[in-house]
């Protein structure tokens, strides 16, 4: 199966609330919540992490097995890129001159 | 609970700042006759000082992001600030009269992903709004700017002010706004000006005027529930409070001073003398806004609209007591419901809407 490398629009805003991050499409105003585990893909959603790296790391820190972390990312990358704010593309996507800075 | 109301519930348990009104500069190139503020520059926060405060401001959480003023554009360096904080992953909305911005200000503030314009619009008639801004032809560019921004596909509010100069024109306006395809919202009071001069307070529009507004249905919705007598008070509501000033959401001026909000000019700290967040945090000043509970306003809690008034405790610290009534907002309820509040039966100030004995003349 082909590697998968997610990144996130820069037409969005996103902030940490409480370990859970809030995201809003500057699009088209759709609120998100994101849960921790959907949080930890987010934060690692730069452009050049493999998909089955960030699976890996939701399975070490949230305790889950692979085939269960596998399908909620899964699921998760199929809403958010649904609506133009999770971006995916088979191949790692150059570093931006001057990337968003998440802070919080 | 809606899931913003949610968002905001939690942003108020964690102690997070998540909305912040910044303005920018005092300086316009309009001089409208209802402004709260003075337009002297005295010193504002240069481009690196305000980036500086942007970062402090992610860092403390927040999420909504406000530029105003003055007028934003009146600074140099507005489009650059703005694409400082769209890095930084604030939802922004800039506050603007629009007449400085063309094709190309557009353009770039769709390409930052700004997320709502609010342009002042105070009629349809130019000769009503020049006369409001004091700014001969400024209707006409405002609205090119509202095509402009609306061509680009940004979200545009039309911000409506009701004063005694535009009372008539409320529909006129609204009619406008459909008419380019952006959003419309009214606000029918006149607040006094920062410096707590009052004298811009003759401008509120009449009472019968306020009247009307508040039971048009193309503004409130449906009239009967928005008019409804107040509800019970609840326990809920005796703990809450009535205003997210202060809770969750603070004004920083062009100088750096912090206050609760814009409305509000409670002197809370500055942030060129300290970090915003040792401000949010420890400014005994934003410590006392957050004890004050509905419980505790000694008037206010034994009124019947307690639940739902929309009490500022701005307004009411501009009137001489945070704790106390705004008298504009006892205005609003007794207008919204017939039922005068708490304040108005105490000081006997308020004219029942209908007689108690209405006497016709019989035409002798």
């Amino acid at each position: 199966m082909s590697e998968k490398y997610l990144t996130r629009s820069s037409a969005i805003a996103s902030r940490l609330l409480g370990g859970e991050m809030m995201v809003m499409s500057a699009v088209d105003s759709t609120f998100f919540t994101l849960n921790e585990v959907a949080t930890v893909i987010w934060q690692a959603a730069d452009g050049h992490t493999p998909l089955s790296e960030i699976v890996d790391r939701v399975c070490s820190e949230f305790e889950v097995g692979p085939e269960t972390a596998a399908n909620d990312a899964e699921r998760f990358i199929e809403e958010l890129s649904r609506h133009g704010i999770l971006l995916v593309s088979d191949f790692p996507q150059e570093p931006s001159s001057s990337p968003p800075m998440e802070a919080a | 609970m809606t899931l913003m109301e949610e968002i905001q519930q939690r942003a108020l348990q964690l102690g997070i700042p998540w909305a912040v009104h910044l303005d920018v500069t005092y300086r316009c190139n309009e001089r409208c006759v209802h402004c709260y503020l003075d337009h002297d520059d005295r010193g504002e926060m240069t481009t690196s000082e305000i980036k500086r405060v942007l970062d402090q401001l992610a860092e403390a959480g927040t999420f909504f992001l406000t530029f105003s003023g003055g007028e934003v554009f009146m600074r140099q360096d507005f489009l650059e600030l703005v694409a400082y904080a769209r890095r930084l992953l604030f939802n922004v909305k800039v506050k603007t009269n629009g007449v400085m911005i063309r094709r190309a200000q557009a353009s770039q503030l769709r390409q930052l992903g700004v997320e709502q314009l609010q342009i002042s619009v105070y009629s349809h008639r130019a000769e009503i709004h020049d006369a409001i801004t004091k700014l001969p032809g400024s209707l006409k560019k405002t609205v090119e700017a509202v095509r402009f921004l609306k061509s680009q596909g940004l979200k545009v509010v039309v911000a409506n002010v009701l004063m005694t100069l535009n009372s008539t024109d409320q529909a006129g306006v609204h009619a406008l706004a459909r008419e380019l395809g952006v959003g419309y919202t009214l606000d029918p009071t006149i607040t006094p000006k920062i410096d707590g001069d009052t004298s811009i307070l003759d401008l509120r529009i009449a009472t019968s005027d306020l009247n009307a507004v508040l039971h048009n249905q193309e503004l409130v919705g449906n009239v009967d529930e928005y008019c409804a007598a107040p509800p019970t008070v609840s326990e809920d509501d005796m703990e809450g409070y009535s205003c997210s000033a202060g809770h969750t959401s603070v004004y920083i001026s062009p100088y750096g001073d912090v206050f609760p909000c814009v409305q509000f000019p409670l002197p809370s700290g500055n942030v060129r003398r300290q970090k915003f967040l040792d401000i949010w945090h420890n400014s005994p000043a934003l410590a006392e806004v957050r004890s004050i509970h509905a419980r505790d306003l000694p008037v206010c809690s034994t009124c019947s609209h307690m639940a739902s008034c929309t009490r500022c405790p701005g307004l009411a610290y501009m009137e001489g007591n945070m704790r106390g009534p705004s008298v504009a907002d006892c205005e609003k309820s007794f207008q919204r419901t017939g039922i005068p509040s708490a304040n108005m039966l105490r000081k006997g100030h308020f004219h029942s809407l209908t007689p108690l004995i209405q006497i016709q003349p019989l035409g002798l």
